[in-house]
């Protein structure tokens, strides 16, 4: 059926908090009262990305964002524009992030906006897995499993250079491999989507938006190394990813694109879903397995890695979700296609969420290589009421700082390591200069505190004694010392910790340290806090 | 000959060697062996916490580390596995810091009261400080309390010393497979806890104090009888009863210096006569009586079809966790009490007749080498004689302090007898203190007693040794009596269940809940550790061959208790005083 | 006890739902907790000898993930993110508006038990930063008005 004009709502765990279900009703509602439900349909979307006022609704193709959209204005919406073709100027969306919006999503995308992982994401309803099917869904998988050996499926992962996106770069196509080459009857794919690290929110976006995806990548996968279950592991904050996901896998079973007979070629494939529990550590992959096995989410010891011996101690890939969403398009576009976009050592795309104090807060998914100051300028709109930029906090707290001065470096996984920085999952945190760097690193530091694990002695113990620390500089107690013990318990961390958390744990602390060093000796010295945050003097407080 | 050098050479072909550089020297170490085990192959010293012989790596506590070349980070070296080429540098100078930065951190959550500590001059992190040379700690903060855990009758658990290494957990788990105790919590809060927070009284916990050994400080030690003991001893209205349990002997050295392994019979009953003891004993005198009751008991559910196979009643700790995890075979256990208790009920009725002493008035003491005969000598069935049986019971190291309290030293003691009768003891008797010894002594005395011949060989070197479960068949009067032994609850349980699907059948089979049997014991001095335990257990065996007789039947001080006193063997006032029942407990 | 056994039956039937799958013991925690808000010790002890796991091993388990209650907690756990993207968006005054509306610190419970205040690390919904979850519904936007709006919504 074809319909003219698609009302597009926003269904994520954020927008239903604010009633988006109730819109859809009311729209249907209103659409049928007035005789347009065959040419209007109304869609059930995953995000569309940027973060507008909720509930809101979209009309395609004319491209007219309703946002907020209340439900006692959707009769005037859908008498006036809908059934007259006259826009409801006063309800239009008119914020800072209106071209965002606009340009940054569809249908025309900004030039810089370059979409693989989040192809379908927002274009269909990721409920209806003929509308994945539409857009060429299963279409890799079909290919893989009827033209393709499992040694050609790695082949073309590997000559792709795809790197996983979890944060750590590591070749796909090798992880797939070794996989593929551990002998043994029992292998899993497990789907790392246990997004904690604070700023991200891309996996929710495309397990949201486009569950069918991650399956189709995960059978891929399955074939490719000789694997017949997988599982997705699903953080608990987010229930509507787990909904989605479910609802998708019961779909592809009835369409046995997953199953004991996948597309009648006698391939096997099933996947399930587990929920953690809320515990940051379990998105390291060992973690991620033990919590899987029904333990405690403590890391294992590496080697043996998870090709190796993973789940139940058999061998597994380990992918996080955007890595898997670029395995359908690769399949289908081919190594070459994917290696014309982003840069020779870093090819695709990133998905990058923008969070903080940014105009625009959303998710952008670009050709590797882009640089910052495109990011949080151009895309994010630049920093929020026309402040100075401090500092950009990338992947998260365990990645990397960026620093005014590296605005222009390339973002990938290479450059920034050379930097000492790290790309990580794409988060971008932006901070202005009203905040204060103590407080900031003090904010991180909390957080790991919160989720180690507990198991190695720096991670367990160096995390509270920085927190600690950082708590007494931003009272007024520091001491000169204090300083030193900072750099040195970050370094000591960096070296003995367990696992690569405790490791990366201090990475925002040492690069601040250093960078700032004026602001802490500030606060250590002279008891003044620069920004004026913590309860010290200021510079503005006297002002004022 | 030609084939076994033939099979020699397979076998090291198996084992890859791998080239390796531990501080630039060049060695060839075993392929798959990590860089801590090629280290002590080697000959280079690195300090451990979390790592322990025998179990499973952890990696957490971060003491071992060593560089790597071309890792940016430092290893753990106890789960690194070497790799060909592999450089390492094992004490450098980033090494070394690291390693004091990481014990400056533990110490920084740590109550620094060294001197108020049972494990004073026992504690790894103690001597580890010492050994870096730590002066002050850089670090400094919050420090956790939590309360101390009195509730269990056998082990004291004090959070606030424990340095999360896990030890504790591993041993429980993976040694004993009893699972009393994991972390719970998460991150600055992890804590080992008992099952879901209860305390330690209220969970599976079998008492056995191997966690005691495991531990590196003093977050587990024994509850102490110490205090309660002087108290009778100074009391002139109390007859103090001493008794000394067989592993006792070998390991009671330790803690004055000797070496493991060193025979101090003579020395320690010397030491302890000093202590103001009224009498002496020898609990080896009720473990005679034992091989009698629990052989007569055997011979009686072969010739009459009881149940089979019967299963030995020693180890408290092994009761206890029947009673947990196994009540089904409560039938198949022996009746007999322990050699403890059964001298408890004698001092008390048999001894105090013959001295004309109230048995209100006598005070019995054990000195074991186990935690859990706290808790069996508390057991409600263990009062035979109408008041509590053992008063109180110590282990290996209480005992040692007493003696050093008291500025005894038993190094420089004189040789001296154990007091009559209830002292004299055969040489069945002393190798209870060794896995497998109970089995051997019994097959001595069950042999002679069925066949009526004399036992030519007495050493049944099948049943001895280290292994997880030892096996042997021994032919009496054309029957062959098939027996196991098994020592170390994890080993047992395996054992166990074999015999519960019917995959292995025996007619006797000997468990002992701690590796290696008593000497192993969660009473025994510290360290206790793989090579300390053969150690002992070659001193059990010289102190058996040593002994004039060594076959519990011939023991004349046994045979007239029977005739003053007992009358027959597994008669009515026998079943009242020396036999018990269990109880069934929840598998928690 | 005939409440008891009503609430073992209730748990029974969780644990034969999963007890086909492989460990599936964090899966089983999660749908009683579900049910009963948190994890009594008796359940927990329960589940134990049902999968024949040692109990200190599930104890372990429940006391690692911060979703997982091993105490009562009010009927809406509320959840406030203190993750840095939330922090530089004013995410510590939404703390400091529950703490003073429902007059609580963190961790607690109120005396009615409706509520529990507790704090978490990201929701993975910073683009709508501050941001809180109650039981399973997010919230982003936060401000004080916002929050106190929310909270007359819960107190209905």
């Amino acid at each position: 059926m074809f319909y003219r004009t698609h009302v597009l709502v926003e269904m994520t765990s954020a927008s239903l908090a604010f009633g988006s279900a109730q819109l859809k009703e009311a729209l249907e509602r209103e659409i049928e009262r007035v005789g347009l439900q065959n040419e209007i349909k109304v869609l059930e979307t995953g995000s569309f990305g940027a973060a507008l006022p909720s509930p809101f609704a979209v009309v395609y193709p004319d491209n007219v964002v309703y946002a907020p959209l209340a439900i006692r204005d959707v009769r005037r919406v859908v008498e006036e524009h809908l059934l007259k073709g006259r826009v409801v100027q006063d309800l239009v969306f008119r914020g800072e992030t209106e071209r965002a919006v606009s340009e940054f999503f569809f249908p025309f995308p900004l030039a810089k906006e370059k979409r693989v992982v989040l192809r379908n994401s927002g274009f269909i309803d990721p409920l209806n897995i003929e509308d994945y099917i539409a857009r060429d869904g299963y279409m890799a998988l079909a290919t893989a499993l009827t033209e393709m050996k499992p040694e050609e499926v790695i082949d073309r992962v590997k000559r792709s250079g795809l790197l996983g996106r979890g944060g750590a770069g590591f070749p796909t196509g090798l992880k797939w491999e070794f996989t593929a080459q551990a002998k043994d009857e029992e292998k899993y794919i497990v789907c790392n989507a246990d997004e904690g690290e604070p700023g991200t929110f891309k996996d929710r976006l495309i397990l949201e938006g486009d569950p069918h995806s991650i399956l189709e990548a995960m059978a891929i996968a399955g074939y490719a190394v000789g694997a017949h279950e997988g599982y997705v592991y699903v953080r608990a904050e987010y229930p509507q990813s787990i909904r989605h996901l479910e609802v998708a896998i019961q779909q592809a079973e009835e369409y046995g694109f997953l199953g004991d007979n996948i597309l009648g070629t006698g391939f096997a494939f099933r996947v399930k879903v587990r929920k953690g529990a809320g515990a940051y550590v379990c998105g390291e992959e060992t973690a991620l397995l033990e919590s899987i096995e029904g333990k405690r989410g403590d890391p294992r010891v590496k080697p043996p890695y998870p090709p190796q011996r993973g789940l139940w101690g058999k061998p597994t890939v380990i992918n996080n979700v955007e890595t898997l969403a670029n395995i359908p398009p690769i399949l289908l576009h081919g190594p070459d296609w994917f290696r014309s976009i982003g840069t020779p050592t870093c090819p695709g795309t990133k998905v990058f969420t923008l969070t903080g104090n940014v105009n625009n807060l959303g998710l952008i998914e670009v050709p590797m290589g882009i640089t910052l100051r495109e990011l949080v300028f151009e895309i994010g709109g630049g920093v929020r009421g026309g402040h100075a930029l401090k500092l950009v906090q990338t992947g998260g707290p365990s990645g990397g700082t960026m620093t005014p001065d590296l605005l222009d470096v390339p973002m990938t996984f290479d450059v920034l390591t050379k930097y000492n920085s790290s790309l990580g999952s794409g988060a971008l945190t932006v901070i202005d200069d009203t905040h204060c760097v103590v407080d900031v690193v003090k904010s991180f530091g909390e957080f790991f505190l919160h989720e180690s694990c507990g198991k190695c002695t720096p991670c367990r113990i160096g995390n509270k004694r920085i927190v600690e620390i950082l708590e007494a500089i931003t009272e007024g107690k520091g001491k000169s010392e204090h300083l030193d013990e900072l750099a040195f318990l970050g370094k000591h961390m960096k070296m003995t910790a367990f696992c690569g958390l405790g490791q990366a744990a201090p990475n925002p602390l040492l690069r601040c340290l250093a960078f700032f060093r004026e602001e802490f000796e500030a606060h250590v010295k002279e008891k003044m806090c620069l920004a004026g945050v913590c309860s010290l003097k200021s510079p503005k407080k006297v002002r004022a | 000959m030609a084939k076994i050098v033939d099979e020699m050479e397979k076998k090291a072909e198996a084992v890859r060697l791998v080239t390796i550089y531990l501080d630039g020297r060049e060695v060839r170490v075993p392929e798959g062996i990590t860089i801590l085990e090629a280290c002590k192959m080697e000959g280079f010293h690195v300090p451990t916490l979390c790592y322990m012989e025998g179990l499973s790596a952890w990696g957490g506590c971060r003491i071992c580390v060593v560089e790597v070349e071309g890792q940016p980070n430092l290893v753990a070296s106890c789960v690194t596995p070497v790799r060909e080429g592999m450089k390492i540098r094992v004490s450098s100078k980033a090494v070394r810091e690291a390693r004091k930065a990481n014990l400056e951190l533990l110490l920084s959550n740590h109550p620094l009261d060294c001197q108020l500590c049972d494990r004073n001059g026992s504690c790894e992190l103690q001597e580890l400080a010492y050994e870096f040379g730590i002066r002050d700690i850089r670090f400094q903060g919050e420090r956790k309390t939590y309360p101390v855990d009195h509730s269990s009758p056998s082990v004291k658990r004090d959070p606030n010393r424990c340095i999360l290494c896990g030890r504790c957990i591993r041993t429980c788990r993976e040694v004993q497979s009893v699972c009393a105790i994991d972390f719970a919590n998460r991150g600055f809060e992890t804590i080992v806890s008992p099952s879901l927070g209860l305390p330690l009284g209220e969970s599976v916990c079998i008492n056995c104090g191997q966690c005691i050994l495991a531990c590196p400080t003093g977050a587990l030690s024994e509850v102490s009888h110490v205090e309660m003991v002087w108290e009778a001893i100074e009391d002139p209205e109390k007859f103090v009863i001493l008794q000394t349990a067989p592993a006792v002997r070998v390991s009671i050295g330790e803690p004055f210096g000797l070496p493991a392994g060193t025979i101090t019979t003579g020395k320690m009953v010397a030491a302890l006569r000093r202590l103001g003891f009224d009498r002496v004993f020898d609990t080896n005198f009720t473990a005679d009586l034992t091989i009698i009751e629990e052989g007569h008991e055997f011979i009686a559910r072969v010739q009459r079809g009881g149940r089979l196979p019967l299963i030995t009643s020693c180890s408290p700790g092994w009761i206890k966790f029947m009673e947990h995890f196994y009540p089904e075979l409560m039938e198949n256990v022996s009746t007999c009490k322990s050699p403890q208790q059964m001298f408890g009920a004698l001092a008390k009725t048999y001894y105090a007749q013959k001295l004309g002493i109230d048995p209100q008035n006598i005070v019995v003491v054990s000195i074991m080498p186990c935690t859990a005969k706290k808790f069996e000598c508390q057991r409600d069935e263990m009062c035979a004689s109408g008041y509590q049986d053992v008063d109180f019971s110590l282990t290996t190291r209480e005992a040692a302090r007493m003696l050093k309290e008291k500025g005894v030293r038993l190094e420089e003691m004189p040789e001296e007898d154990f007091d009559a009768p209830m002292g004299i003891s055969t040489g069945a008797a002393a190798v209870f203190g060794a896995t497998g010894g109970v089995m051997e002594a019994a097959l001595r005395s069950v042999y002679e007693i069925l066949t009526g011949k004399t036992l030519e060989r007495l050493d049944f070197y099948e049943v001895r040794g280290m292994d997880g479960v030892k096996e042997a068949s021994v032919d009496v009067n054309g029957m062959m009596v098939k027996v196991a032994v098994a020592h170390g609850l994890g080993n047992a349980r395996r054992l166990l269940d074999q015999v519960k699907t019917g995959e292995r059948n025996y007619h006797f089979i000997e468990i002992m809940a701690c590796p290696g049997g008593c000497i192993g014991g969660g009473g025994q001095p510290i360290p206790t550790d793989l090579a300390i335990r053969m150690k002992r257990i070659e001193a059990i065996y010289a102190v058996d061959k040593n002994l004039p007789l060594r076959k519990s039947h011939e023991n004349p001080a046994i045979k007239q208790l029977y005739e003053e006193f007992l009358g027959e063997p597994n008669g009515e006032k026998v079943h009242h005083l020396l036999h018990t029942h269990y109880v069934k407990r929840e598998r928690l | 006890m005939e409440i008891l056994d009503s609430l073992y039956q209730e748990v029974e039937e969780i644990v034969e739902k999963y007890e086909q799958e492989k460990t599936p013991l964090l899966a089983i925690l999660e749908e009683v907790q579900e049910k009963f808000r948190y994890l009594p010790r008796n359940v927990l002890g329960y589940i134990a000898k049902r999968l024949d796991i040692p109990s200190s091993t599930v104890y372990g388990v429940a006391t690692f993930y911060s979703f997982l209650e091993t105490k009562p907690v009010g009927e809406y756990v509320i959840r406030v993110c203190k993750s840095t993207p939330c922090h530089v968006r004013g995410g510590l005054n939404v703390l400091e508006v529950l703490k003073r509306e429902l007059n609580l610190r963190e961790g607690e419970t109120t005396k009615d038990g409706k509520f529990t205040l507790e704090v978490t690390s990201c929701l993975g919904v910073c683009g709508v930063a501050p941001a809180m979850m109650i039981n399973e519904v997010t919230y982003g936007n936060l401000t004080e008005e916002r929050v106190r709006e929310i909270l007359a919504l819960y107190r209905r």
